[in-house]
């Protein structure tokens, strides 16, 4: 049993209010990331999740247990820091076992636990090492080792790769994975990088100015999201977002968009409520197409379009092809040598993923 | 032709910078050899002067060297030499310094340590506020506070006593401990305390196990610092003790200004020396900590 649940929590800062109500609540075993630009107050609910900072208002449980009031150290949580925070006098081992020897764990047992993590993270070899004679990685490795023999109920990560190379980046995300994955214990991850957010977690909170804007599973995240500020964050490139008009014929939507100096293209077959597409209905709405919803057509299929392709750029296993569309600039992901600059090309969209937004709240239409 | 002209031209250039670089360097050296002489000169008529005897001074040799090495005037101003009414040399007041010098480098730097450690890693509103008003103590110039201060010693009946010159020098250190340690652990990341935190450790235990072994060159600096500041002191030992209680720089000034018939030259430097040689010492020793600890930022981690 270790759920975590965050209810109606605010921030203020005098003043300043950094966040507003902030609901989430996971499971046992959940992988939650938090996932925003700097400034959004995600690493502020990480500390106030551990104790760091106070709470404001509302309630953080842990396990069904109220935490507010408790000190760090009581809520059988671990952390992991993004500058790491070894202890640089210790020797890896002393780091490791630094917080068991404040609880008055007996040396044999600390022994014992030491070397299970060490074994587990690949470390044995380096626990008579100061911090200052590891690499990276091996100090990543250590903080989470200082964060496993803890056996806590809940493991706070915050932004623990952004001071990697990008090799060892992808490498050590694989390695969390695995971790989760072999220990079960819930997760709440700090990260500003949506690739990270994509990869581990199983529920993605998007964060921005102190407010959740979505909290979903990530495919739930990438394939809808909640508004148009989600659908850029997450995925690179960023969803396309074009300016429109939906028309209804027959039960069936289509959104026009006018392009420069041609007839204007015209994307059928998306998906709608009826309820939504009487309300839209000749109106102006934001499209929303993910580059990799376009690929090379024929011209024949329904929801072609016709562009000047303006750049190309190869990226190895596709070319992304950068064209006007609807008055702005719009990238299509598509397999390599199909399209070259500065010539016209026919590309059909993927109208089922489609996805509209209202164009004054920027909100997801369902 | 032309060819060879111009390489001959080019060694001779070559020759003429190198004389010239020669010549340059002599301008820098020849000065700076002057200014050493200068400046170690009295050093230099110190060391003489205290091994020769009194007589061979009065003879008028006064810079060159000893004609008959003694070292009669060293043993006098250790054991003999008259302070006061009490001739007993420098030796019980260079105790005295010891006594007076230990407890407040080690309070002092205490003190600064904590001081800086909780105005960074345990910050609390107006806490720039207290250290902006740490750092005025820096720049009081001590005779205002001669009065106020002897006042308080008496009211805490600690006037003319060796814990009374304590307290005074631990109360105006504080001011500089706490600069170089606040700067020193203002670059150590906020993270470490907070990890610590985490891992179960209360205030002290941070302190202990995790701040001070980071802050070894600090705590030499300020330590060395201290102990100069308050070895060399004159002012707050003559105002604030009498008497037996007098440190080191007390008594050399009585030495040197009481004496009778004619001036002992020779013991006055010897004494000199003597009072001179702890901070000396110190700053040999850990010297190279000193300016490692005043250039060392961030602990890398």
């Amino acid at each position: 049993m270790s759920t975590l649940e965050i209810d109606r929590v605010r921030k203020t800062y005098g003043n300043l209010e950094v966040l507003k109500e902030v609901s989430i609540s996971i499971g046992t075993g959940d992988f939650l990331v938090l996932l925003g630009p700097s400034g959004c107050g995600k690493s502020t609910l990480l500390n106030m999740i551990a104790g760091l900072e106070n709470i404001s208002g509302g309630e953080v449980r842990i396990a069904g247990k109220v935490v507010n009031e408790l000190s760090p150290k009581d809520r059988d949580i671990a952390m992991v820091f993004q500058s790491y925070a070894l202890y640089p006098t210790m020797t890896v081992r002393q780091n490791i076992e630094f917080g068991m020897k404040i609880r008055g764990i007996p040396p044999a047992h600390r022994e014992k636990a030491v070397r299970a993590a060490a074994e587990l993270l690949q470390i044995t070899h380096l626990l008579d090492r100061k911090p200052s004679q590891l690499s990276g990685g091996q100090r990543q490795r250590v903080a989470m080792g200082r964060a496993i023999v803890r056996q806590p109920k809940l493991f706070l990560f915050d932004e623990p790769l952004s001071n990697l190379d990008a090799k060892l980046r992808v490498d050590m995300r694989t390695e969390i994975k695995r971790l989760h994955a072999r220990l079960g214990t819930t997760i709440v991850y700090v990260t500003h990088d949506q690739i990270e957010a994509m990869t581990l977690a199983t529920r993605v909170a998007v964060m921005k100015g102190g407010v959740v804007q979505q909290l979903d599973e990530p495919q739930t995240v990438y394939d809808r999201p909640a508004n148009v500020y989600v659908a850029r964050f997450v995925g690179s490139p960023a969803m396309n977002i074009i300016p429109g008009k939906i028309e209804i014929e027959g039960g069936s939507a289509t959104a026009v968009i006018e392009v420069a100096n041609r007839q204007a293209a015209r994307v059928s077959g998306i998906n709608l409520s009826s309820q939504a597409a009487s309300k839209y209905a000749n109106r102006k709405v934001l499209i929303g197409i993910r580059p990799e919803m376009f690929s090379v057509g024929n011209g024949q299929t329904e929801g072609a379009v016709s562009v000047d392709v303006d750049v190309v750029e190869p990226t190895g296993p596709d070319t992304l092809a950068v064209f006007q569309l609807g008055g702005v600039e719009v990238t299509a992901r598509l397999p390599p040598k199909q399209v070259s600059a500065r010539t016209p090309a026919t590309l059909s969209v993927d109208t089922s993923k489609v996805v509209l937004f209202d164009p004054d709240s920027e909100e997801l239409i369902n | 032709m032309a060819n060879a002209l111009s390489q001959q031209t080019q060694i001779g250039d070559a020759l003429l910078q190198k004389n010239r670089m020669r010549l340059g360097r002599l301008f820098i050296y020849c000065p700076l050899a002057v200014m050493a002489v200068l400046y170690l000169m009295p050093l230099w008529v110190m060391v003489v002067t205290s091994l020769k005897p009194l007589d061979e001074i009065y003879g008028g040799s006064f810079i060159g060297p000893p004609q008959t090495v003694t070292l009669d005037a060293w043993r006098a101003a250790w054991s003999q030499a008259c302070i006061g009414t009490e001739c007993t040399g420098l030796k019980p007041y260079f105790v005295n310094s010891l006594l007076m010098v230990i407890p407040a480098v080690v309070l002092s730097t205490g003190i600064g340590a904590i001081n800086g450690y909780i105005l960074t890693k345990w910050r609390f509103p107006g806490a720039n506020f207290v250290f902006g008003l740490l750092l005025f103590g820096c720049f009081l110039p001590y005779q205002a506070i001669l009065i106020p201060m002897a006042r308080t010693l008496g009211l805490l009946g600690l006037a003319g006593s060796i814990p009374g010159l304590i307290f005074v020098h631990v109360a105006y250190g504080i001011c500089f401990t706490t600069l170089f340690f606040r700067n020193y652990f203002v670059s150590l990341p906020d993270e470490l305390t907070k990890a610590a935190m985490v891992d179960g450790a209360g205030f002290f235990r941070i302190f202990w196990s995790v701040i001070l072994p980071t802050s070894i060159p600090i705590i030499v600096v300020s330590c060395i610092w201290q102990f100069t500041q308050i070895w060399n002191d004159f002012l707050f030992g003559v105002s604030f003790t009498s008497g037996g209680n007098s440190p080191i720089t007390v008594a050399l000034n009585n030495i040197v200004n009481v004496t009778t018939g004619r001036k002992q030259y020779n013991v006055d430097m010897a004494a000199a020396m003597i009072a001179a040689i702890p901070t000396l010492f110190v700053y040999i020793v850990a010297g190279r900590y000193f300016v490692r600890g005043l250039t060392a930022g961030a602990v890398k981690g």
